[in-house]
């Protein structure tokens, strides 16, 4: 089974069936799953912060909702996580591409990955770090977590985890 | 006429349906107004009312009203191709549009000058977009709502705030008694 299929695997085991995403190059392949599955609407966001809006009405309509986005978007989200997701009281797991880490052949990614443990750390966000294959075998237990506490927590996924960026 | 008069009379279609309101003055109003359990109070995040508003919708089958501000669709102007891409037939973004920043000062906007909320929002693709004058909103949107096609209203009024209290109650309140109405 590929890790794609894995995930999104968990993911609808645990009822999720309304899922945003902004793009990452790493996460090409798990959106697509998202996308090919019956079980869970896909609504592609513009921008971070519009897509845990989205979020945060899907759960209040009685959805189990999920948002797909880079390391990139813990900077463009704090508001939106503090004042609507935390403030109150929702549940959101954000399987999120690490960028900037090991492997990384862009260095401007690197400047937002520096931050982003500490940014999660300093907004009380229950943070994961898949660095190997095997470490997905926590999914299913985050998810359950995320809809027991009714927070927002993140699940980091780095280059390593994704198998590199192929042949750059 | 200005929001919060528009907000009271609208006030007798607003409350037979699930009501996400914008941050700041406009749901200090609506709950001076007419407090409902149908009514979901943004206490904070500007910008995302158009964008809760859809997720309810799309989550289940009762009408939902998202009332937003032109400042604040300026703020998140990429949820207009998103609503536009994702029909939900049982959603009303109701655009109050009085070309400024009420609740800041009414600082003008863009949307009172040289920017037509109605005409990006049918350029991003939304197929019912209405403009109209404050008096008549009422009857649009009553309209826009028996017509079971989603639809952007987009409503020009005049610039002015009330005084009126902040909202005191705990956010997960608000929360729990909304998502009580939405499974009633």
């Amino acid at each position: 089974m590929s890790i794609n299929t894995k995930i999104v695997d968990d993911f609808v085991a645990n009822g999720v069936d309304f899922i945003t995403t902004v793009p990452c190059k790493q996460l090409a392949g798990v959106i697509d799953e998202v996308e090919a599955r019956d079980e869970i609407y896909h609504i592609p966001s513009n921008k971070e912060d519009e897509g845990i809006g989205l979020c945060a009405g899907a759960f209040m309509g009685g959805k189990r909702p999920a948002i797909i986005m880079q390391n990139t978007a813990i900077g463009v989200t704090v508001n939106t996580l503090v004042t609507l997701t935390q403030f109150y009281r929702m549940p959101l797991p954000m399987l999120i591409s690490y960028r900037g880490e090991l492997r990384e052949p862009v260095a401007c990614q690197v400047e937002m990955a520096v931050h982003t443990k500490a940014l999660l750390n300093q907004l009380h966000i229950p943070a994961y770090h898949f660095h190997k294959e095997s470490d997905a075998a926590e999914m299913d237990a985050i998810l359950k977590y995320t809809f027991m506490c009714n927070k927002p927590v993140a699940i980091l996924t780095d280059a390593s985890f994704w198998g590199g960026y192929g042949d750059q | 006429m200005i929001r919060s008069e528009i907000l009271r009379d609208i006030a007798p279609i607003l409350r037979d349906h699930l009501v996400v309101c914008n941050i700041g003055l406009p749901s200090q109003e609506l709950h001076m107004i007419d407090d409902q359990p149908t009514n979901f109070y943004m206490l904070g995040t500007m910008g995302l009312s158009s964008s809760i508003g859809l997720g309810v919708a799309l989550a289940q089958n009762k009408t939902v009203i998202s009332i937003d501000g032109d400042g604040s669709v300026l703020t998140n102007f990429g949820t207009l191709p998103t609503i536009a891409n994702n029909v939900a037939d049982n959603f009303v973004l109701l655009i109050i549009d009085n070309g400024s920043y009420g609740s800041t000062g009414d600082q003008p906007t863009y949307a009172g000058k040289k920017t037509s909320l109605a005409a990006v929002a049918k350029a991003c693709g939304c197929e019912n977009v209405v403009e109209c004058q404050d008096k008549d909103t009422g009857e649009v949107l009553q309209k826009a709502i028996n017509s079971k096609k989603m639809t952007v209203i987009v409503c020009k009024c005049d610039s002015g705030n009330i005084k009126v209290p902040v909202i005191t109650k705990d956010p997960v309140v608000i929360r729990d008694r909304f998502m009580t109405a939405v499974q009633s």
